[in-house]
C-alpha cells in the first residue's frame, strides 16, 4: 500500500525518465515571469539564467537582516589601545607619584600626584619638601577640575573655537597696531611666583612695549604687604612658625583658614599636642579675638568676641604698652583695660614664646603686629624669609578701569585672574572689555572674565603643565606636567613665548633658566623629581626710618552701625574651582553647610531683624532671606543664625555665586565680591529681612551642641591634665557585674569572643582632638581616593550625604562642654524632661567649639556584623571590619545599629545617572575613580574601608622587595592628608609604631566606650590650655 | 450529656436556626451575586492596590532614595507597616490555635476570618522586607539555599535572617490550618452548585472531602495538631520581630520586655482588626445571628485586657530607662515623650492606653458603633506604636551630630495604601467566594449553644 497519496497533476508524470518534466517541477514557476519591463535591454536575464532565486534572494536578505540587527544588539565596545612602544615606568596596577607643585593664585602646595596607567587619580601632600607640604581641600579637590568637562579646548575667538595659528597672528596683529598707536595694553596677572615666567614677561614687553603688567589678587593682602615693605624694604607676607609659639594672640587673624595665604595650620597643630613628661605637659595657649565664628576661633583656648573696631583699639592698646611702654591706667574702658592687662601680662611671663598676628586690613594694624613681634623677640617670627604668595595691589582694577575709561588703554590680557566676577565693579569692567581693541583671558575654563574678553588663550590646567615658584626666599619649586595635555592646550608661558616668536619650547626656557639663574648645586633632573629646591638666600633686612604708625586710626577706631565681614570659607576659598562638585559638597567645618553660602548672623541680631533658621520635617535647616545693602549694591541672602557671632556684625563668603562656565547645580550662593568695595573685607551694611519664601539649606549637622554627652567628647584643661589622675579627666564607663564596678572595657563585661588579632598586623587610627582644625583636608582625600560619589545639593538636605569621613562639629551650650556635661548630669529627671534638654539643644551666644572626625569606628565588636541577615559585613583579620558590596542585599539593619552612623547607603545610583550629573555622569569626569576601589552600585551600603586599597599594596609591596614594613609606611588616604597630625594610622601590633604608642597614651579614649563595640579607632583627650573652667 | 451547657452561658447562635439554615445563610453570599457596594468597596482596593504596586515599582526601579528615607533613618514606614501587618495577623492564630485548645466555642463564628485575616496581613507583612531591601532581586540570599558562591552562607546571628524563618512558617502554618478547617465547607458548596465551573472549582479546592466519618477524623486530629503546632508561634512570631529591636545596640530598640510587650501588642491589634472587618462583615453578609453581640463583647474584653498589657509595657519602658541610669537610654525616652515626635507618642498613648479603658463599661463594650470606632482608633495607636519604636528611637541615638528627622514621600505613602488596598482586595474576594463561617464547626455547637435549643432544654429540662 502507497504511504503517500500522489495527487496526479498530468500524464507526463507517469514518465518518470522525463527530465524536462523533472526539471520544470524543480523550479518555482513553470512559466517565465513576465519579469522584462523592468529588465535593462542590455542586459537581459531570465530567472533561469540567474544563480539566485528568489528564495534564495529571500534567504540572503533574511539572513543579512538578523546578522545585521545582531551586530547592531552587540554588548558594549570597551575602549582600550594597547601600547604599541610600552613606557618602561608604566606598570598597569601599579600607581607611579610625580612631584610637582599646586598654585592658582591662591593656594600653592608642594604636592605628590599619584597617577594609574598614565592617568593622574590623585593629589597627596608631599611630606618630603621642608615647607608647604600642607595640602588643604582645595588642592585635593583640584585633581577633579582637571577632568572638567566645560574646560576649554582650543583658543577661542568670540566664543568660537579657533586655531592656535589663527589667534596667534591676530593677537599679534592687534599688539602691533596698539603699539604703533601709543596705545597701552594692560597685562593683568595673579600673584607671578615664577622667576621664569617673570622673565618671559619682560621679553614680552620689550618685544611690546606697550604692554604693562599689573598683578591682582581677589583679596588683597596690601596692607601687610605695604607695612611689611615699608618696615623691611620687600614687599611680602611675613612669615610664622606657630610650632614654636607658646602663647598665640590673634586680633582676628584667620590663619587657620586662608589668612595670608594661608598654609599655618600643620605648624600651629604641633604646638597644640601637650608634650613633655608626665605632670608637667606643655602646649601653646591661643588667644583670639574675633566678631566671625572662623575656624582658628573656633580652635583658640579663649575666644573673645568682639566687633571690629574694639579689636583694632585691642591691638593698638597692646601695641602702646608693649612698645610705647605706655600704662594701663591711660585706658579708660575697664573691659578694654581687663584684656589689654591681660594680653600684655602674659607677654610679660614668655615674651619670646608669644607671637601676635592680626587680619586687620589696617596698614597700621599690620605694622603694629610686626612692631610687636620683634619687640618681643618672637621666635615664631622670622622676617628674614618672607613669603611672596600674594604681590596684587588693591587698586590695579580700580586703575585699568580707569585707563580703558579713558581711553589710554587698549588692551587686556588677563591671566589666572576673574576680575569681572572678583572686583566689585566688575560689571562696568566687562562693559570696558567689550569696547576694546584687544582683550585676551588666558583660561582653563570659562568664567565672567573669559566670557566678555574677545580672544581666550586655552592655557593647560596646572597638573599639564611645566612651572616653577618662588614662594619664599632661598626655596624654589617645579611643576611638571603629569599627563600630556588632555586637550589643545598650552602652557601660559608658552603662549607668551610663541606671541614673541621666541621660537623655544617653554620646557627648555625654564630648564635653561633655571641651569643659568637658580640651580646651584643640584641637578635639574633631581629637582624635577623632588618638586623643590632649597639654596642660601638671605635678603637683608632693611631697617626703614621712615617707619611711622599711626595708633590713633586705631585707637579711636569707630564700628559701623551693623558691619558685613566678609570671608573665604575652607570648601571654596576664592571660588575658582566654583565648579568642583567635590568643593561644592564639602561641608564648612564651622556650619557644616554645604552648597551655599549665607549671612552668618548672631542670635541676638537675627532677633532684631526678624531672621529665623527653622528645621523641617525631614530635618533639613531652612532660613530667611534678607536684603543686604552696601553702598549701592543690594543683594538677597539667606540668613544662618550663628553662635559666637558678634552683635552688630555679619559674615558672608566670597567665592559663590559664580554663573558662567559653572554648571546649573553648582550656580548656587550669591557673589559677595560685588560688595568687596576698596578690597575691604569690613564694609557698612544695611539689612532688612524679606517676606519671601525660607531658603532650603543643605546642611548636614542639625544638632549643634553635645547634649552634655561626656563620653563623646573628653576634654579637660591643661591644669588638670597636669594634676589630676588619668580617672579624673578620662574616666571609662564603670558597670555593676555581681555588684561589683568594673570598668566596661574589662573583658569580664564582654560578652563576646575577641578576635585573635596577635598574628599579622592589626590596624589602628589614633584621632588627636588637640591637632585637629577641622580643616577638612582629609574628607576631601578621602572622597578622591575612595570613589565617594556627589549626591547634590537636595539629597545633602535629605541628610543623605555620602562622606565616608565626616568631621562632627559641636558647640557648647553653656560656657564651657564641662558645664554641659554637670548640667546634663545633676538636673533631675522631671527638670530634664521639661526644660533641661530642650536648652542644652541650643548653643551659647559665644561657644566652646569642638571638632570631632568620625570615620567607620572598626569595632572588634560590630554591632553592623551580627545584624547583617547575609553576613555581608564581617571582620578582618587586619582589624578591619569589611564590607561587601556584591554581598549586600541593602536592609539598611546595619546603618540602624551603628552607633556611630557612619554607614552610607547608595539611595540612588550615582554613576552613569543624569539626575546626579557630576564627575561620574561623564567620561572625562570618570577618569579620576580610583580603579583599586569599586565604584558602588545602587541599593548597597557603604562605609570607611580604612583604606584597605592602600595597606594591602604596601604589605605587597613590602613582600615582594622582602623586607619588614616600617613604621609610617601604613597610610589612609585621610592619615596621609592630614598634615597636623591629628590622624595617625598604624599597626598596633609593632610596638614601636606611633599608633601603638598613642593606645597606650593617658589621653586615649573610645567613641561611646559604653557601647561596648571595642572599635580600633581610638580618640585622644582634648586639652585646653584654660585657667578657668 | 455533649448538648449540654449551662443555662447561665448565652447562646452563640440566635434565633430559631436548624442545620439547614445555617449552611443556607453561610452559603449565601457564596452563591447570591456579589452587592452593588461589594463593587464600589472593590474597585477602591484595587485602584489602591494598583497605586501601591505603582509605587513598588518605581521603587525598585529607581532606588530606596524615593522613600523619606535618610543616613541616620534607615527605616521608618516600610519597617513600622512590616510589624504592623504582622501584628495584625496575629488574632487568627490565636483564635484559631489557642482557643480551641482552651475549648472556647465563641471562636467557631469567628475563626475562619480572623484566619483569613491572618494570611492575608501576613502577605502585606511579607512584602515590606522584599521590597525595603537596595536590591531586592536579590532578596533570595536571605535564604540557605547551597549556591555557587562558594561556602557562602547566611548569618544565622541576624534578627533579620530570624525573621525569614519565623513569618514563612508562620504563612505556611496558617494557611494550611486555615485550608484545613475550609475543606468540609468548600465540599458543602461544591454539593450545593449548580452551575458546573463552580461545582468544578469548588470540588478542586475541597480537595475531594467525601464527609466521610474517616474524613471527619482525620480531620479533627490534624486541626488538634496544627493547633498544637501553631499556639508556640503566636509566641515565636511577634517574639522574633521583636529581636530585630532588641538585640540592637540603638536607645529605645535595645529592650528585654520587648518580646511580651510586642506579642501583646500584636493579639491586640489582630483583635482590632478581626473586630473591625467582622463588624462590618456581620452586617453585609446578614451574619447576625452567628457573630453576635456577645462575640463583640468578648473580643472587646480581649482588647481591653491586652491593651493595658501594653500600656504597662510603655510604662515600664520609661521605668526601667530612668532606672537604668544610661543617659543615651534616658534621653530617647524622654524625647519620645517630648521631642520633636511627641504626637506620635501621644497618638500612640491615646488610642493603645487610654481608649480601651472604655471596654470597662458593658454599655459600651456591646455597642456596636462604640466598638467599631475604638477598633480602629487601636489600629491606628498600633501603627503609631511601631513608628514611635523605629522612627524616634533612630532619628536622635547616641551622636547628636547625626540627629535629623524623617518625613515620608508619597512613595512611602503610596505603598502602604497598597498594602491595605491589597489586603481589603484579599479581604473582599474572599468574602464572597469563601464560606466566612466554619459552618460544619457552628453546626457542631447548635445544640448546645443555639439560642432555640437552649430555650427548649430550658422549657423541657434536657
Amino acid at each position: 500500500m502507497p504511504t503517500e497519496k500522489i495527487y496526479w497533476k498530468n500524464i507526463k508524470q507517469l514518465d518518470q525518465e522525463s527530465t524536462k518534466l523533472h526539471s520544470l517541477q524543480q523550479r518555482e514557476f513553470p512559466e517565465k515571469l513576465p519579469a522584462d519591463f523592468y529588465e535593462s535591454p542590455t542586459q537581459k536575464s531570465s530567472e533561469e539564467d540567474s544563480n539566485t532565486s528568489r528564495r534564495d534572494f529571500l534567504k540572503y536578505v533574511g539572513f543579512g537582516t538578523a546578522a545585521a540587527t545582531l551586530a547592531a544588539c552587540d554588548g558594549p565596545v570597551i575602549k582600550s589601545v594597547p601600547y604599541v612602544v610600552k613606557p618602561e615606568q608604566i606598570v598597569p596596577g601599579n600607581a607611579n607619584f610625580y612631584a610637582t607643585t599646586y598654585y592658582d593664585g591662591y593656594d600653592f602646595s608642594n604636592i605628590l600626584i599619584k597617577t594609574r596607567e598614565g592617568r593622574p587619580i590623585k593629589i597627596e601632600s608631599n611630606s618630603d619638601a621642608p615647607k608647604f607640604y600642607q595640602t588643604n581641600a582645595r588642592v585635593h579637590a583640584s585633581i577633579l577640575s582637571l577632568y572638567d568637562t566645560r574646560r576649554f579646548q582650543l583658543p577661542q575667538e568670540n566664543k568660537q573655537d579657533t586655531t592656535w595659528e589663527d589667534f596667534y597672528g591676530k593677537v599679534k596683529e592687534r599688539l602691533q597696531a596698539i603699539s604703533q598707536a601709543e596705545k597701552r595694553v594692560a597685562l593683568i596677572t595673579n600673584t607671578i611666583l615664577s622667576p621664569t615666567t617673570k622673565a618671559i614677561i619682560e621679553q614680552l614687553i620689550e618685544t611690546f612695549p606697550s604692554i604693562e603688567h599689573h598683578q591682582y589678587d581677589a583679596i588683597s593682602s596690601d596692607a601687610v604687604l605695604d607695612a611689611f615693605e615699608a618696615r623691611y624694604g620687600i614687599r611680602a607676607i611675613p612669615d610664622y612658625d606657630f610650632s614654636q609659639a607658646e602663647n598665640i594672640v590673634s586680633f582676628d587673624a584667620d590663619f587657620l583658614g586662608d589668612w595670608q595665604a594661608g598654609g599655618y595650620d600643620s605648624g600651629y597643630a604641633k604646638s597644640r599636642i601637650p608634650k613633655g613628661q608626665d605632670k608637667s605637659y606643655r602646649m601653646s595657649h591661643h588667644l583670639q579675638l574675633e566678631s566671625n565664628m572662623t575656624l582658628t576661633g573656633a580652635n583658640a583656648d579663649h575666644r573673645i568676641v568682639l566687633t571690629p573696631a574694639k579689636i583694632k583699639q585691642v591691638l593698638a592698646h597692646v601695641y602702646r604698652v608693649v612698645c610705647e611702654n605706655s600704662s594701663l591706667t591711660s585706658i579708660s574702658d575697664e573691659q578694654l583695660r581687663q584684656l589689654v592687662d591681660r594680653i600684655t601680662s602674659q607677654f610679660n611671663e614668655n615674651p619670646s614664646g608669644s607671637v601676635v598676628v592680626t587680619g586687620i586690613d589696617h596698614i597700621d594694624a599690620q605694622k603694629m603686629v610686626l612692631s610687636i613681634n620683634e619687640k618681643l623677640q618672637s621666635r615664631c617670627f622670622n622676617p628674614q624669609t618672607p613669603l611672596f604668595l600674594r604681590a596684587g595691589k588693591t587698586d590695579t582694577i580700580d586703575r585699568v578701569l580707569e585707563g580703558i575709561l579713558s581711553g589710554e588703554i587698549s588692551g587686556v590680557l588677563f591671566h589666572g585672574i576673574n576680575p569681572v566676577y572678583s572686583h566689585p565693579r566688575g560689571d562696568e569692567l566687562a562693559e570696558a572689555i567689550k569696547s576694546l581693541e584687544l582683550s585676551v583671558a588666558f583660561g582653563t575654563a570659562p568664567d565672567e572674565t573669559t566670557n566678555v574678553s574677545e580672544f581666550v588663550a586655552a592655557t593647560s590646567h596646572c597638573l599639564e603643565a611645566w612651572s616653577d615658584f618662588n614662594p619664599t626666599t632661598g626655596y624654589y619649586c617645579v611643576a611638571q606636567p603629569v599627563i600630556k595635555t588632555l586637550f589643545h592646550t598650552k602652557d601660559y608661558q608658552q603662549i607668551l613665548l610663541d606671541l614673541i616668536d621666541a621660537d623655544i619650547e617653554h620646557l627648555d626656557y625654564l630648564r635653561r633658566f633655571w641651569e643659568g639663574n637658580i640651580l646651584e648645586s643640584s641637578s635639574w633632573n633631581q629637582v624635577v623629581h623632588d618638586g623643590y629646591y632649597t639654596k642660601e638666600e638671605n635678603f637683608q633686612v632693611t631697617e626703614n626710618i621712615g617707619y611711622e604708625i599711626d595708633v590713633k586710626a586705631l585707637t579711636e577706631a569707630q564700628d559701623y552701625p551693623l558691619s558685613l565681614i566678609l570671608y573665604t570659607k575652607t570648601s571654596l576659598g576664592d571660588g575658582s574651582q566654583a565648579n568642583n562638585p567635590w568643593l561644592q559638597e564639602m561641608p564648612d567645618p564651622i556650619t557644616r553647610a554645604s552648597w551655599d553660602n549665607y549671612l552668618t548672623i548672631s542670635t541676638t541680631d537675627a532677633k532684631r531683624f526678624d531672621l529665623e533658621n527653622k528645621t523641617n520635617s525631614f530635618g533639613a535647616l531652612d532660613g530667611s532671606y534678607a536684603k543686604i545693602r552696601v553702598g549701592y549694591t543690594e543683594l538677597e541672602v539667606p540668613v544662618l543664625i550663628q553662635p559666637g557671632q558678634a552683635n552688630g556684625t555679619v559674615g558672608l563668603a566670597l567665592g559663590y555665586g559664580r554663573k558662567e562656565g559653572v554648571q546649573e547645580e553648582m550656580q548656587v550662593g550669591v557673589n559677595a565680591y560685588r560688595l568687596l568695595l576698596d578690597n575691604q573685607l569690613i564694609q557698612s551694611v544695611e539689612i532688612n529681612p524679606l517676606d519671601k519664601k525660607m531658603h532650603e539649606f543643605a546642611c548636614i549637622q542639625l544638632q549643634n551642641t553635645v547634649m552634655g554627652r561626656g563620653e563623646i567628647i573628653k576634654e579637660t584643661t591643661l591644669e588638670h591634665f597636669n594634676t589630676k589622675e588619668k580617672d579624673y579627666y578620662n574616666p571609662v564607663v564603670h558597670v555593676s557585674k555581681n555588684h561589683i564596678e568594673t570598668p566596661v572595657s574589662s573583658q569580664e563585661v564582654d560578652i563576646w569572643t575577641s578576635f585573635d588579632h596577635s598574628v599579622g598586623h592589626f590596624f589602628n587610627l589614633s584621632v588627636d582632638l588637640n591637632a585637629c582644625t577641622g580643616c577638612g583636608a582629609c574628607v576631601i582625600a578621602c572622597q578622591a581616593e575612595n570613589n565617594v560619589p556627589v549626591v547634590g545639593k537636595r539629597e545633602v538636605r535629605r541628610s543623605r550625604d555620602m562622606h565616608w569621613l565626616r568631621i562632627d562639629r559641636y558647640y557648647s551650650s553653656e560656657v564651657t562642654f564641662d558645664k554641659d556635661q554637670r548640667r546634663a548630669e545633676d538636673t533631675s529627671w522631671f527638670s530634664k524632661a521639661y526644660g533641661t534638654f530642650r536648652e542644652l539643644e541650643v548653643a551659647a551666644e559665644n561657644p566652646q567649639v569642638v571638632f570631632q572626625p568620625v570615620m567607620c569606628q572598626h569595632c572588634n565588636h560590630a554591632p553592623c556584623e551580627t545584624v547583617c541577615p547575609v553576613a555581608a559585613t564581617s571582620h578582618g583579620r587586619q582589624g578591619q571590619n569589611q564590607m561587601a558590596y556584591n554581598r549586600c542585599i541593602g536592609t539598611r539593619y546595619c546603618a540602624n545599629n551603628c552607633p556611630y552612623k557612619v554607614r552610607r547607603f547608595n539611595w540612588f545610583r550615582y554613576n552613569k545617572n543624569s539626575e546626579f550629573d557630576y564627575n561620574m555622569n561623564n567620561s572625562l569626569g570618570r577618569m579620576v575613580l580610583n580603579p583599586d576601589v569599586v565604584v558602588r552600585s545602587r541599593g548597597v551600603m557603604e562605609k570607611c574601608s580604612f583604606c584597605i586599597q592602600r595597606t594591602q599594596k604596601t604589605i605587597m609591596d613590602a613582600k615582594l622587595e622582602g623586607r619588614t614594613i616600617q613604621d609610617g609606611e601604613f597610610h589612609t588616604a585621610c592619615s596621609k592628608a592630614c598634615t597636623s597630625g591629628a590622624l595617625v594610622f598604624g599597626d598596633a601590633n609593632d610596638k614601636d609604631s606611633e599608633v601603638a604608642k598613642l593606645k597606650e597614651q593617658k589621653r586615649k579614649y573610645y567613641l561611646l566606650e559604653s557601647v561596648g563595640t571595642k572599635p580600633n579607632v581610638m580618640y585622644q583627650v582634648k586639652v585646653r590650655n584654660t585657667t578657668v573652667s | 450529656m455533649a448538648h449540654y451547657e449551662a443555662p447561665i452561658r448565652s447562646p452563640l447562635i440566635l434565633g430559631e436556626k436548624t442545620y439547614h439554615d445555617i449552611t443556607r445563610d453561610i452559603a449565601k453570599p457564596v452563591e447570591s451575586k456579589p452587592s452593588k457596594q461589594w463593587w464600589i468597596v472593590l474597585t477602591i482596593a484595587l485602584v489602591a492596590f494598583l497605586w501601591g504596586v505603582g509605587c513598588i515599582v518605581y521603587t525598585i526601579g529607581t532606588g530606596i532614595g524615593t522613600w523619606g528615607l535618610n543616613k541616620t533613618i534607615g527605616w521608618a514606614w516600610d519597617i513600622t507597616n512590616f510589624v504592623w501587618w504582622v501584628g495584625i495577623g496575629h488574632a487568627g492564630t490565636l483564635i484559631s490555635a489557642v482557643l480551641l485548645l482552651f475549648r472556647q466555642r465563641w471562636r467557631m463564628a469567628i475563626n475562619r476570618s480572623a484566619e483569613a485575616m491572618t494570611i492575608f496581613s501576613v502577605i502585606q507583612a511579607a512584602l515590606f522586607p522584599l521590597i525595603h531591601m537596595g536590591r531586592p532581586w536579590l532578596g533570595y540570599w536571605v535564604l540557605p539555599i547551597p549556591n555557587q558562591f562558594g561556602s557562602l552562607w547566611v548569618n544565622f546571628n541576624s534578627p533579620l535572617l530570624w525573621d525569614v524563618f519565623a513569618i514563612s512558617t508562620y504563612l505556611s502554618v496558617s494557611l494550611v490550618f486555615w485550608w484545613t478547617g475550609l475543606l468540609p465547607d468548600f465540599a458543602m458548596i461544591r454539593d450545593r452548585a449548580i452551575k458546573p465551573f463552580s461545582k468544578k472549582i469548588y470540588s478542586i479546592v475541597s480537595f475531594g472531602w467525601s464527609g466521610r466519618a474517616k474524613d471527619w477524623q482525620r480531620f479533627e486530629e490534624v486541626s488538634l495538631v496544627l493547633a498544637g503546632l501553631a499556639t508556640p508561634l503566636v509566641l515565636s512570631v511577634h517574639t522574633i520581630v521583636s529581636f530585630d529591636f532588641a538585640t540592637s545596640v540603638i536607645p529605645g530598640w535595645h529592650t528585654t520586655i520587648f518580646p511580651p510587650y510586642f506579642v501583646a501588642g500584636a493579639i491586640f491589634s489582630g483583635f482590632a482588626m478581626v473586630q473591625t472587618l467582622l463588624i462590618i462583615m456581620r452586617k453585609v453578609s446578614r451574619l447576625e445571628d452567628y457573630i453576635t453581640v456577645q462575640h463583640i463583647e468578648l473580643m472587646n474584653i480581649i482588647i481591653m485586657i491586652t491593651g493595658s498589657i501594653v500600656g504597662v509595657a510603655y510604662i515600664t519602658e520609661l521605668f526601667i530607662a530612668w532606672y537604668s541610669g544610661v543617659e543615651y537610654e534616658q534621653y530617647a525616652f524622654l524625647n519620645r515623650m517630648t521631642g520633636p515626635y511627641w504626637w506620635a507618642y501621644l497618638a500612640m498613648m491615646t488610642c493603645n492606653v487610654f481608649s480601651p479603658q472604655f471596654m470597662w463599661f458593658k454599655k459600651l463594650r456591646t455597642s456596636i458603633i462604640f466598638s467599631f470606632i475604638i477598633s480602629i482608633v487601636v489600629n491606628i495607636g498600633m501603627w503609631f506604636e511601631r513608628f514611635v519604636i523605629i522612627v524616634t528611637s533612630l532619628h536622635r541615638d547616641y551622636l547628636p551630630s547625626s540627629w535629623t528627622m524623617f518625613s515620608p514621600t508619597f512613595v512611602d505613602i503610596g505603598i502602604f495604601i497598597g498594602t491595605i488596598g491589597f489586603f481589603f482586595l484579599l479581604f473582599l474576594l474572599y468574602a464572597n467566594k469563601f464560606p466566612v463561617i466554619a459552618q460544619a464547626e457552628v453546626k457542631t455547637i447548635l445544640k448546645t449553644s443555639g439560642e432555640a435549643f437552649k430555650r427548649k432544654r430550658d422549657i423541657n429540662g434536657s
